[in-house]
């Protein structure tokens, strides 16, 4: 290999550093010479998919994305388990913990971000963990199989994926959320209580519109009390109550951030030699935790080390989608509406189906999808293009088939 | 189908042969009787349907009499007969016979008729006895008596084949009398060089098949009629040996025809026709010997209907059209047994057995054959006079049987005060619930069709045995039987101990028979009538049991006879036929300012008078479905009323409200709303509110094809449609029409207010109150749009559909699902839709989540563009492009579509 290659630092193992590499091989493979620095001692995994390896449907094998032989494959060099403690902007160099010192023409920051803990006392006690890497994942299951009842701190995403998961693994799950809404990110007040009917019916106990002030145990956490007063036993509590972008490093060199590394639209920092992608950047004053726009921050600034410049990262909307097996959600764009808004209402309470599309001006701009979300990925569509769809209104909500006949019949009749 | 009965089918006067049965299922099964001669195995689809209206749901089973409260309670036969028989008694005793009344109908068999009618004039000694025949036929009877001397329809439906030139005068033949159409048709189609006229303001599906359609201003046709004598005089198209030898009158009938239309461009002009279709029709009738012209209530319907009638029979005794096949004038009836009701005498004006009231010889011949203690000399009330006689009191107890005037007759909201202002009100019926039952003291449940025993005799005097195949449900009687019972009760004894119809038969056809004859020089009264059946005087009961079809005159061998007046002699005293003046006069009421636009009304294809029953049978409602007003676009403009909305229809007499319809055949000015709808089928939609209760001055008939009426939009804030396995409530709905399909009623509505919370009306409405059914819903407020299902078990129970506008998804699919015994899960997500799921390609279950992604839309793509890597898989479809979950799935079907065969 020739000396003369440019040398391209990624701080990060994770999904947002990787996706960027591998879409930086597929426009310039021969530009840089790489090394990847990563606090895990894995290869690359899929984040998205912890919950299912905590409810037993995944194995870690299963979860990978880049085993450490596509690494070599592709010449990169891995420091696994090794993170980064300083960057030297200065001399353009990082420094691992381990010591190691490797200099940069251009460095990728992609630390990723770090769950919150909540600051209550006890919040240090063991047995409590946070749901973030496979060691929380194998954390969790070795406490599942040793004690009866858990407690989860928090109803989003994660909370609700981590309850169902444990509950799999046969513990008595406790899930505590501050609002009445679950998921009160994604979903309105109909589907929340779809959802919490269904967790119930699981055996998770609900408990909304609770306030955890305090975990409480000895050696060992033993349970969590509540603002009122009541208290729930569990040997285990994970607390998925959000994250926070990961920037010590960055703003230890000097690097501007605000809640996360500030980037532009090329995700460049303040420091054109350094890039950062992923939950750990703040663009246009939003931080992310979803994957789809990681994927774009990715595509566009792989296309800017690749010094192409072609391409710019432009805020999209954004779908989620409940990853318990046995849940259909999604949600995706505004969902909640307001003036000059209009709905579209399905239920069928039934087959367990609330579907909610809100409307402003003839245009599809927000969707709930509960129960049956086969349709979501054809809303979001509709949602990121902007189409008009007056045609389409009386038939909108029942799914892109019932459109496509109405379609083909309008068309048919035309010809 | 075996053990079927042979039986006549008892909607139009056709007369159509039906082999009825009964099989295991208890199912009534029916198909046209090939030995029949009227139809000759044909049946129309009401005939087909006829299977569809025999369950007892709505029938009325049992004597009922209303309290003082208004409800009604079930009463023993007794207590019924005896309350009937009680107050005739008593309003005769006070206040004369004139002040009771039978209103009848052509539903009723000859034998029923026979009964009522002897009771009535014989016994009770009044005329009083008018039926629904009035309002349909009663200008041909008229017609054919001024003409002819008596009431013969001259030829039979053969001579519609043979003919070369068939005119058809206001009948709609091929929605009304399909099969005598079919028969025209098929004539046609075998190569019988026959040419096809109809005169009709509408374009109907008859005109479809025609060669010349004049559609001629509403009311115009003695124009025509004279127009068209005066043309054929004036080019000699004259039988002038037949009009010298068997006519008289001619002279002056002919100055009168040319005073009116001597000029064939006046009578375009009057008859709002081109001069060129006029000068067709005129040459075409001039240049076809064999000419049949059959009309119906175009004709009669109307205050000039005797005239019209005797002006198209002068044209045929002009030209001695009448008596030889393929000729005559015909007029067609459009109930099962008018013709039977009319030979025995079942009119106010009629005595008996075609002899007239107010000739003494006539009375003395029946009187003496019924030996009855008196008899009717002067006329009854005919059927419209007949009702105003009661609103103002002079009739206090009437019995209505097989009839619902609240709905049929003119003014008919006058007809429902007057009911209301009655004494005593009966009615004997099969159904419970009719427009006019609601209004009656007594109900006194009939036999229905299938039921009763007896003969009917159709529009080509052709008298058929209707046969029963059906035992009697509940406590229903025949209806010759209630008024035996009552006629008893009044301490007639002698003239009502009939057992069985064929008693009631052979009496009949011996009063025809009796006295029959030239008078003698004994002086003994004596009158020849046309109507003999005195062969058939003799019957033995298996004899009537068998009765073969057979056309009156009967002859000593019991053979028929297939057209009268062959010889010329006519029945008149001076064995001539008349020629009649008639003097061309608009209709009563002319459209004015107010209002503009001309109402016609009549029958559409599948249904049948008040749709007591047609409106039972699922295949029947289909066809037109909701009651309608089918005008003119321009109209509609000037109404400003548009398609498929609703309008309310004025007139000075009543108002109604129905959907707007562009059918296509009317003429600018004219509007026609079928008479079928009425209160048990819809909110407001009784056509004969509205009619104009003018009528013939001869023959007493309405004129219910001409009444000026106003359209207004009648505005709503939403449409809407349900369907219910049961009954929903209709109160409180600007809107409703009811229509029954097969498991399911469908409803269709229309409210000036739209509910505010519309799931909570529409759980209301469907009465749906365990919060936790099974009730899936779809809403749009932007656009008002809401749409209910309720399931029980896996299978629907019923569904509204409720929108701002009337473009609501179409009903077929909908219905369907009554039908099933589960719901497929699929077909659930299509009841809010209307329409069943795509039939899209299975994608199979989804594989990529985020992108929905199936497996077997991954499979196929991997086999056909040949994809190796996910990645490859995500830029083709997108499936793993987002979290990425379904990497390892994508993987593994690349790996099973490499490893499977090719197939």
């Amino acid at each position: 290999m020739s000396t003369k290659r440019a040398r391209l630092v990624v701080i990060g193992n994770g999904m947002a550093g990787i996706r960027t590499v591998e879409e930086l091989l597929q426009l310039a493979p021969d530009l840089y010479d790489i090394s990847v620095f990563g606090t895990e001692s894995y290869g690359n995994y899929n984040r998205v998919m912890l919950s299912l390896l905590l409810s037993g449907e995944k194995q870690a094998d299963e979860i990978m994305l880049n085993p450490t032989a596509w690494y070599a494959e592709h010449g990169i060099t891995l420091h696994a388990g090794d993170p980064v403690v300083e960057i030297d902007r200065a001399r353009r160099c990082v420094r691992s913990s381990s010591g190691v010192e490797v200099a940069y023409d251009r460095l990728l920051i992609a630390t990723g971000s770090q769950p919150i803990v909540l600051p209550v006392p006890g919040c240090d006690l063991p047995g409590v963990v946070c749901f973030r890497g496979i060691d929380d994942v194998e954390r969790m299951v070795e406490a599942a199989g040793i004690y009866r009842s858990a407690a989860v701190i928090g109803g989003g995403l994660l909370g609700i994926e981590a309850a169902n998961g444990l509950s799999r693994r046969g513990m008595q799950v406790t899930l505590i959320h501050r609002s009445h809404v679950l998921l009160n990110q994604q979903l309105n007040d109909d589907a929340a209580r779809l959802l919490a009917r269904n967790l119930q019916e699981r055996g998770l106990v609900l408990r909304l519109d609770a306030e955890t002030v305090a975990l409480e145990g000895g050696e060992r956490v033993e349970g969590v009390r509540l603002a009122d007063g009541s208290r729930i036993d569990a040997g285990l509590v994970v607390m998925a109550v959000g994250v926070r972008p990961e920037i010590a490093l960055a703003e230890a060199s000097g690097i501007h951030c605000g809640r996360g590394i500030v980037v532009d639209d090329t995700l460049q920092t303040y420091d054109p030699h350094v890039y950062a992608v992923g939950e750990c950047v703040q663009h246009r004053k939003v931080t992310f935790g979803l994957v789809a726009p990681v994927w774009e921050q990715a595509r566009v600034c792989a296309a800017h080390l690749a010094r192409f410049g072609h391409r710019r990262y432009c805020a999209a909307e954004t779908a989620t989608r409940l990853k318990v097996t046995g849940i259909d959600l999604y949600s995706a764009g505004d969902f909640i509406g307001g003036a000059g808004t209009e709905d579209l209402v399905m239920r069928d309470p039934r087959r367990g189906v609330y579907k909610r599309l809100v409307l402003r001006d003839s245009r599809l701009v927000g969707a709930v999808l509960y129960g049956d979300a086969k349709d979501g990925g054809w809303y979001f569509e509709l949602i990121c293009e902007g189409t008009d769809i007056a045609p389409l209104r009386d038939r909108l909500l029942f799914g892109q088939s019932y459109c496509q006949s109405s379609i083909a019949n309008l068309a048919g009749v035309a010809t | 189908m075996s053990g079927h009965v042979a039986t006549t089918c008892p909607y139009c006067g056709v007369g159509c042969g039906v082999l009825a049965g009964v099989v295991a299922s208890g199912a009534v099964t029916v198909a046209g009787d090939p030995q029949h001669g009227s139809n000759q195995g044909r049946l129309c689809v009401k005939g087909a349907a006829l299977g569809e209206t025999m369950g007892l749901q709505g029938r009325l089973l049992h004597p009922q009499m209303r309290g003082p409260g208004g409800a009604l309670r079930r009463v023993t036969w007794d207590e019924a007969l005896d309350r009937v028989a009680d107050g005739f008694r008593s309003v005769i005793d006070r206040h004369g016979p004139e002040a009771v009344a039978f209103y009848v109908s052509g539903q009723l068999l000859t034998e029923d008729y026979y009964v009522v009618n002897k009771l009535a004039k014989g016994y009770l000694g009044t005329a009083n006895i008018d039926t629904n025949s009035r309002l349909c036929m009663s200008s041909a009877v008229a017609g054919h008596k001024r003409a002819f001397g008596e009431d013969v329809v001259p030829g039979c439906y053969a001579d519609m084949e043979q003919a070369e030139l068939v005119v058809l005068v206001g009948s709609n033949t091929a929605w009304c009398h399909p099969v005598v159409f079919q028969r025209i048709v098929k004539a046609r189609e075998e190569g019988a060089n026959l040419r096809l006229v109809v005169i009709d303001p509408r374009f109907t599906a008859t005109c479809e098949s025609a060669d010349l359609h004049l559609p001629i201003r509403p009311g115009t046709d003695v124009w025509l009629f004279n127009g068209l004598l005066a043309f054929l005089f004036r080019y000699g198209v004259m039988d002038a040996v037949f009009v010298e030898a068997h006519t008289r009158d001619f002279a002056q009938t002919l100055a009168t025809a040319e005073h009116d239309a001597a000029d064939p461009a006046e009578v375009a002009r009057i008859c709002g026709v081109q001069l060129a279709d006029l000068l067709t029709f005129y040459r075409l009738f001039a240049r076809h010997e064999k000419t049949v012209t059959l009309f119906s209530q175009g004709v009669n319907q109307s205050s000039s209907g005797t005239d019209k009638v005797n002006s198209i029979i002068n044209c045929h005794l002009l030209t001695g059209r009448i008596g030889k096949p393929g000729t005559g004038p015909f007029s067609i009836t459009g109930q099962p047994n008018a013709m039977g009701g009319r030979e025995v005498g079942g009119l106010a004006n009629m005595l008996a057995a075609h002899m007239e009231l107010h000739d003494p010889v006539h009375r003395d011949i029946v009187q003496s054959f019924w030996a009855s203690p008196r008899i009717a000399a002067k006329p009854g009330l005919k059927a419209v006079e007949l009702f105003d006689a009661v609103l103002e009191g002079r009739v206090k107890a009437l019995w209505i049987m097989a009839t619902n005037p609240v709905v049929s007759l003119p003014d008919a909201d006058r007809v429902k005060r007057a009911l209301g202002a009655c004494e005593l009100v009966v009615c004997s019926d099969i159904v419970a619930s009719t427009d006019t039952n609601a209004l009656a003291h007594v109900l006194l449940p009939a036999l229905g069709w299938g039921e009763k025993d007896g003969t009917v005799t159709s529009s080509e005097r052709r008298i058929s045995r209707q046969r029963p195949f059906l035992p009697s449900p509940g406590e229903a009687r025949a209806d010759w039987r209630i008024v035996c019972d009552v006629a008893r009760r009044l301490g007639f004894e002698r003239g009502f101990q009939f057992a069985e119809p064929h008693e009631i038969f052979i009496e009949h056809a011996g009063l025809t028979a009796f006295r029959n004859h030239a008078p003698h020089a004994d002086g003994a009264p004596a009158a020849r009538r046309q109507l003999n059946l005195g062969a058939l005087a003799s019957l033995s009961r298996s004899a009537y049991e068998a009765l073969a079809p057979v056309q009156w005159p009967v002859n000593e061998d019991g053979v028929g006879t297939l057209r009268l007046f062959a010889d010329g002699h006519y029945a008149h005293d001076d064995g001539r036929a008349c020629f009649v003046m008639t003097r061309a006069r608009p209709p009563v009421h002319a459209p004015d300012r107010e209002y503009p636009l001309v109402l016609n009304t009549g029958r559409v294809r599948d249904q049948w008078h008040t749709m007591t029953r047609t409106g039972k049978a699922p295949r029947l409602t289909g066809h037109l479905s909701e009651p309608y007003v089918d005008m003119h676009p321009h109209d509609a403009l000037r109404c400003g009323v548009r398609e498929g909305e609703l309008a309310r229809v004025l007139s000075r007499w009543g108002t109604m409200v129905a959907r707007v319809r562009h059918g296509g055949g009317i003429l600018a000015g004219s509007v026609f709303v079928p008479i079928h709808w009425n209160d048990q089928f819809a909110s407001d939609a009784r056509v004969g509110g509205l009619v104009n209760p003018v009528v013939d001055p001869v023959s007493g008939e309405p004129e219910f094809k001409h009444t000026p009426i106003r359209v207004e939009p009648f505005p709503v804030r939403w449409y809407g449609f349900a369907f219910g396995r049961r009954a929903l409530p209709t109160s409180g709905l600007s809107y409703w029409t009811l229509i029954r399909g097969e498991n399911f009623l469908r409803y269709e509505i229309a409210h000036r207010e739209r509910p505010a919370d519309c799931s909570a009306w529409a759980r209301r409405w469907l009465g749906v109150d365990d919060p936790a059914a099974d009730w899936l819903e779809y809403e749009d407020q932007g656009t008002s749009v809401y749409r209910a299902a309720h399931v029980i078990d896996d299978r629907i129970e019923s569904c509204v559909f409720l929108s701002s506008r009337h473009d609501l998804p179409a009903r077929r699919w909908l219905a369907s699902l009554f039908s099933g015994e589960r719901l497929e899960e699929a077909d659930r997500i299509g009841l809010l839709v209307g329409e069943p799921p795509g039939a899209d390609v299975d994608t199979g279950p989804v594989v990529c989540s985020c992108f929905g992604v199936g497996r077997n839309t991954i499979r196929e793509a991997v086999r056909v563009k040949g994809l190796d890597t996910p990645a490859q898989i995500t830029a083709a479809l997108r499936a793993g492009g987002n979290c990425g979950s379904c990497m390892p799935e994508l993987r593994q079907l690349i790996a099973e579509v490499r490893t499977a065969p090719s197939a």
